[in-house]
């Protein structure tokens, strides 16, 4: 599956995983009680200086917020509409400033580094008796299932279209989970012969 | 079965995934009004698996999302999504997907669609637009009722897919009816 990570190596691909969240959690603390459009401008210039230092690769990943826009916009439109024009640059510099300083953090660390970093996090779920290696292993099935899933869709969209000559749309629904479901259990029973989910009991 | 509960929730996870990626969904009368088929994935994760999964399956998915997977509708993703306005949304799915399943599971004895379309309606829609609106209203700086009035337009697209979703549960339960583990003994 594709992924945000950047294969270009940055200075940033360099930190650590755990550092870079802590640093994102920190900034998006600091920020929180101002709504000042100076200060906010001053994040997004900061943020954008980032991206420049990141090289071109990291430029062309801004337009991952394409299809945030028409939400922007009629935030903006709100704002306007009440008269606070300043107030709503200064609400979208922040929103904008903060989903790009988040996407740097994904664009420059590695799933599995990201996965290793929260692990510590996860630990605290042993007490409830959940492995955070089951955790681990969700992760990679449903990883798994995304181009499992979409090459049942496929198939089933291949044959309707061969019976009717149309796409199948949301008639395909059905079928298809019912299908998805059937190779879940199959999973489900493939894992189970395999020793079952780590740190489970097997009930 | 803790097995087939862990595969069960990746799936669903999955299949949430695999609803906002579908590049054109087509449903036929919602023409003009945005749609993705996403919030779908919460009501049929609540539906079929029940409150405590089906919120499990949202919350697998939300931390794929943040590990950095393009995933959620438009390929966005990756922890971005956490601080853009429509993060009550993100958390709403997990509450919408309990709720759906909590009230599936204790309308256990009345028929499956009907049961189906009340708890994706309450979850998929009620639920997750007060956990959405008030989001937005914290993120974005809006009032209360503006932050209502920016998410009405989506409200019909909901309606269709709450429906979807019922007929979805009642072929399942048709077809393969153990599948259905929010009526599983």
């Amino acid at each position: 599956m594709i992924s945000l990570h950047l294969p270009e190596r940055t200075w940033l691909h360099g930190l650590p995983a755990g550092g870079k969240l802590l640093a994102l959690a920190l900034v998006s603390l600091a920020v929180a009680p101002f709504d000042s459009l100076p200060v906010m401008a001053g994040l997004l210039a900061g943020t954008l200086a980032l991206y420049v230092s990141l090289g071109r690769a990291a430029l062309r990943q801004i337009a991952l917020v394409r299809p945030m826009w028409p939400v922007f916009a009629i935030l903006f439109a709100f704002h306007a509409w009440n008269g606070d024009v300043a107030f709503g640059l200064a609400v979208l510099a922040r929103l904008l400033a903060m989903v790009l300083l988040a996407n740097a953090v994904t664009m420059t660390t590695r799933m599995d580094a990201m996965m290793d970093a929260v692990e510590p996090i996860l630990s605290p779920l042993r007490l409830v008796g959940v492995s955070p290696r089951a955790v681990a292993l969700a992760v990679a099935m449903m990883i798994r299932f995304v181009p499992l899933l979409f090459a049942l869709w496929e198939a089933l969209n291949e044959s309707h279209r061969a019976r009717s000559g149309r796409r199948g749309g949301w008639r395909l629904l059905a079928p298809f989970c019912i299908q998805t479901l059937r190779m879940s259990h199959h999973t489900a029973e493939a894992l189970a012969a395999r020793g079952g989910a780590p740190g489970g009991t097997h009930r | 079965m803790k097995d087939r509960s862990l595969v069960q929730i990746a799936l669903y996870a999955a299949i949430f995934a695999v609803l906002g990626l579908l590049p054109r969904f087509d449903i036929p009368f919602a023409a003009g009004v945005p749609i993705t088929a996403q919030s779908m994935g919460a009501m049929l994760a609540g539906v079929m698996l029940g409150a405590w999964r089906g919120a499990l399956a949202m919350v697998l998915m939300l931390f794929v999302v943040a590990l950095g997977a393009p995933i959620l509708a438009g390929g966005r993703g990756g922890l971005g999504v956490f601080f853009g306005p429509s993060v009550g949304f993100m958390f709403g799915f997990i509450a919408a997907a309990f709720v759906a399943g909590w009230i599936m599971q204790a309308l256990r004895k009345a028929p499956v669609f009907p049961a189906a379309l009340v708890a994706a309606a309450v979850g998929g829609i009620l639920v997750m637009y007060a956990f959405g609106i008030v989001g937005m209203a914290l993120n974005a700086k809006l009032s209360l009722l503006d932050a209502t009035k920016a998410s009405l337009i989506f409200i019909p697209g909901d309606a269709i897919k709450a429906v979807l979703t019922a007929l979805i549960a009642q072929t399942v339960a048709r077809g393969l009816p153990e599948a259905l583990l929010s009526r599983a003994r």
